[in-house]
């Protein structure tokens, strides 16, 4: 029985200490060891504690940066796109409508082919107000040629900063990276973090080269020109196949981290599977979903069921085939959305529909309900994923629900 | 944290010692008699080339940087409509953390933003405030046509009251759909902003070679530096595009547009509409060589001469900032 999580065995020789933090402390430390070049800061919660935490390593002198406190987020993740087109490696973040209100710059980032790093602790979407995690802020750029990942601790947050930063600087991928990471559940709660020395950070993740498209008077390039109907489809279609390369370039980073720091991480790295070998009925869902859907993993084989729980770390690209693969050999899924996709086909979330539309061409295909919950930063208890995974046992081999949505923890 | 001049450049002299070196040249397809066009050759003549630009959305983006017949000589890039405060902090910062890591070589170089009316007076100012509070060596040029002149010229915070464009159409009900006064944006973020050394508005044709000396003065001095142009549109403004030199001048001369820099906190009046300097010509005569102020009637151009009347006579600094009272204390 396979228990490949994050917290699998590591190198000690390549960490330096351990330490108490929590997510955005962990994040802060990431950014520390990628010696990031710019940073731009706004207040907004919950992620905003990572840029405390960052300002506060400059004060020090633990770490060498230009810190910029933006008017906005639209400035901020402007500042951020600029920095990097000179071959700055920048560093930006935001939560909830921050995010939504620096959209415009959020779509040319990746449009301009930058390879910057955002930090999105995610959050509801005003109205009404809401601080808690919910996850259709970072699910708006799904379809804006980012490369998008949820973490589940505040270990796989430091590492996925050193990560992320590989991938999307990239030669074949040149995307920016949003690393997502549940607002309070994971910004907020301490764990026991290892810190990775500077020496094997730097082994690992490579300078930042833009090479011939850095903007600097020794190369004197125009970027963004206005290019209309003439090649705007052809430029497109190169954001794609940048993305499709990503795929390639993703399961060689891992690989190489691993090298590095230790067997971290299990193949083929977009997801992590939880007691799933003999498993017949498994929920999948993003971020700390994964806490209480493990606890109830536990809880329900010892009473002989076979459940098991696939948390999923990709989402762009969307690991389609490998995800395919897996999920099709169990009898029935639980996909579990801690947002909602108003009007949508299924009536369900987000996460539902993708993984519909994977699902859709396999040969065995498994019967899949919806689970919208935690949305707005409620709870999701180990009752509440115990009863999912009863939920959608029920569906296993009955076509008639196939489909069904259940909104958990709803006051009807 | 000081900032050093950035390059030693001498100040031009008369046409004739204008560079000679485009750095801006074919390529783009700006509308005969662009003001704009001559506003952007010459920052970049005198910045000369080891200068990174950015471009804000608007019709010097459009206008200028087709796909692959790019006009510029120099790194060029664009950025959004409202961002260009923030296009010229993040590659200042971007230039000064490389240099200082020693990832590139610690040398020189200018960031100059250009974005429109519409972008930095409107949508941007608050970038641009950011911008001008930081301590990085950058300069934005703000090019004033007085609309949104790629879009079909449509009414900025920046056009002249009583101008017509596509959003101000004049009718039988509301002669005047234009009742905004313009919004006086060197003179607002001069005053805002305290350690900003120099801020200056200009026009790139008159007085000759007063705004190619002001684009070095600002990078001379260095910090965040802010420019404001005001660039005749034959297009917007409805007249031959011939006449866009003379309407510069017009402008200026009839104290609709006052000519300024602010170095250090000293006004100097580069073209003085004063009634103790050269003063003012009427109004009028530079708003009848427009078709877009053709539906003005007496009264609407003598309201405008009585606010430009105000600007110059009550303003406590004349031009810049509408105080009009000394300082006296209520106890």
């Amino acid at each position: 029985m396979s228990v490949a999580t994050a917290e699998a065995r590591s190198d000690a020789s390549a960490y330096e200490r351990e330490d108490l933090l929590n997510g955005c402390q962990a994040v802060a430390q990431g950014v520390r060891l990628a010696d990031v070049d710019v940073i731009a800061a706004y207040p907004i919660r919950p992620y905003t504690e990572v840029m405390d935490a960052i300002s506060k390593l400059i004060a020090d002198g633990a770490f060498d940066a230009e810190y910029i406190i933006a008017d906005s987020e639209h400035s901020q993740f402007e500042i951020v796109k600029h920095a990097s087109s000179v071959n700055a490696r920048a560093f930006g973040g935001s939560s909830g409508t921050g995010w939504m209100y620096g959209f415009e710059a959020l779509v040319v980032t990746a449009t301009d082919r930058l390879p910057p790093l955002f930090l999105v602790g995610n959050r509801a979407l005003d109205d009404p107000g809401a601080f808690g995690v919910e996850h259709n802020d970072a699910m708006a750029i799904r379809d804006m040629g980012w490369l998008l990942a949820w973490v589940t601790s505040p270990q796989e947050a430091l590492e996925h900063v050193l990560i992320g930063y590989r991938i999307a600087e990239d030669k074949q991928v040149r995307m920016p990276m949003a690393l997502a990471m549940d607002g309070a559940f994971l910004t907020h709660s301490q764990h026991i973090v290892k810190i990775p020395s500077v020496a094997a950070a730097k082994k690992f993740l490579p300078p930042y080269d833009l090479g011939e498209r850095r903007l600097h008077p020794d190369n004197p390039i125009s970027i963004a020109p206005q290019a209309n109907e003439d090649w705007v489809m052809e430029i497109r279609r190169q954001n794609w196949e940048a993305a499709k390369r990503a795929r390639g370039v993703i399961q060689e980073a891992y690989r190489e981290f691993n090298r590095v720091f230790g067997d971290r991480y299990a193949a083929p790295y977009y997801f992590d599977e939880f007691m799933t070998e003999d498993a017949e009925i498994v929920l999948i869902g993003l971020g700390t979903v994964a806490s209480p859907a493990r606890t109830a993993v536990r809880r329900l084989r010892e009473r002989g069921q076979k459940v098991g729980y696939v948390s999923l770390r990709w989402f762009r690209p969307f690991p389609t085939v490998e995800l395919r693969e897996c999920l099709s050999r169990f009898k029935a899924i639980g996909v579990v959305d801690r947002d909602f996709a108003h009007g949508s086909p299924d009536n369900g979330g987000i996460l539902l529909h993708e993984i519909r539309s994977c699902l859709y061409p396999a040969k065995n295909r498994p019967a899949i309900v919806n689970f919208i919950g935690g949305l707005g930063g409620r709870d999701l208890s180990i009752a509440d994923a115990q009863r999912m995974y009863e939920i959608t046992a029920e569906a296993a081999g009955r076509d008639s629900l196939d489909g069904f949505v259940t909104w958990i923890g709803l006051r009807e | 944290m000081s900032t050093a001049p950035i390059i030693d450049y001498e100040r031009i002299k008369g046409v004739k010692n204008v560079p000679l070196e485009e750095l801006y040249t074919s390529g783009h397809r700006t509308c005969q008699g662009c003001e704009s066009a001559t506003t952007m050759r010459g920052f970049i003549k005198s910045a000369g080339p080891r200068t990174v630009v950015t471009g804000a959305t608007g019709c010097m983006y459009v206008a200028n940087t087709s796909y692959m017949t790019t006009p510029w000589i120099v790194p060029w890039m664009h950025t959004q409509l409202g961002a260009g405060g923030s296009s010229a902090v993040g590659m200042a910062a971007g230039l000064r953390a490389l240099k200082r890591k020693g990832k590139i070589k610690d040398e020189k170089i200018n960031v100059i933003n250009f974005s429109g009316d519409l972008g930095a007076g409107d949508m941007g100012i608050g970038g641009i405030s950011a911008a001008l509070q930081s301590d990085y060596d950058l300069l934005i040029i703000m090019y004033d046509n007085e609309s949104a002149a790629n879009t079909d010229i449509q009414a900025t915070g920046l056009s002249t009251y009583g101008a017509q464009t596509t959003f101000t159409p004049p009718g039988a009900k509301h002669p005047i759909m234009q009742r905004r006064w313009k919004k006086n944006v060197a003179g607002m973020l001069a005053v805002g902003h305290p350690t900003c050394k120099y801020v200056a508005t200009a026009c790139a044709t008159y007085p000759p070679t007063d705004y190619l000396n002001k684009v070095r003065k600002a990078l001379e001095i260095g910090g965040p530096t802010f420019i404001h142009t005001y660039d005749p549109c034959p297009k917007g403004w409805d007249y031959h595009p011939r006449y866009s030199n003379e309407l510069g001048e017009l402008g200026i001369k009839c104290g609709l547009y006052p000519l300024y820099e602010i170095v250090e906190g000293n006004i100097i009046y580069t073209y003085d509409a004063r009634k103790n300097g050269k003063g003012r010509i009427p109004v009028k005569e530079f708003l009848t060589k427009q078709g877009r102020f053709e539906h003005l009637k007496d009264e609407h151009f003598a309201y405008i001469q009585k606010m430009v009347d105000e600007m110059w006579d009550e303003w406590e600094m004349p031009g810049v900032a509408p105080i009009k009272g000394i300082l006296k204390a209520r106890i």
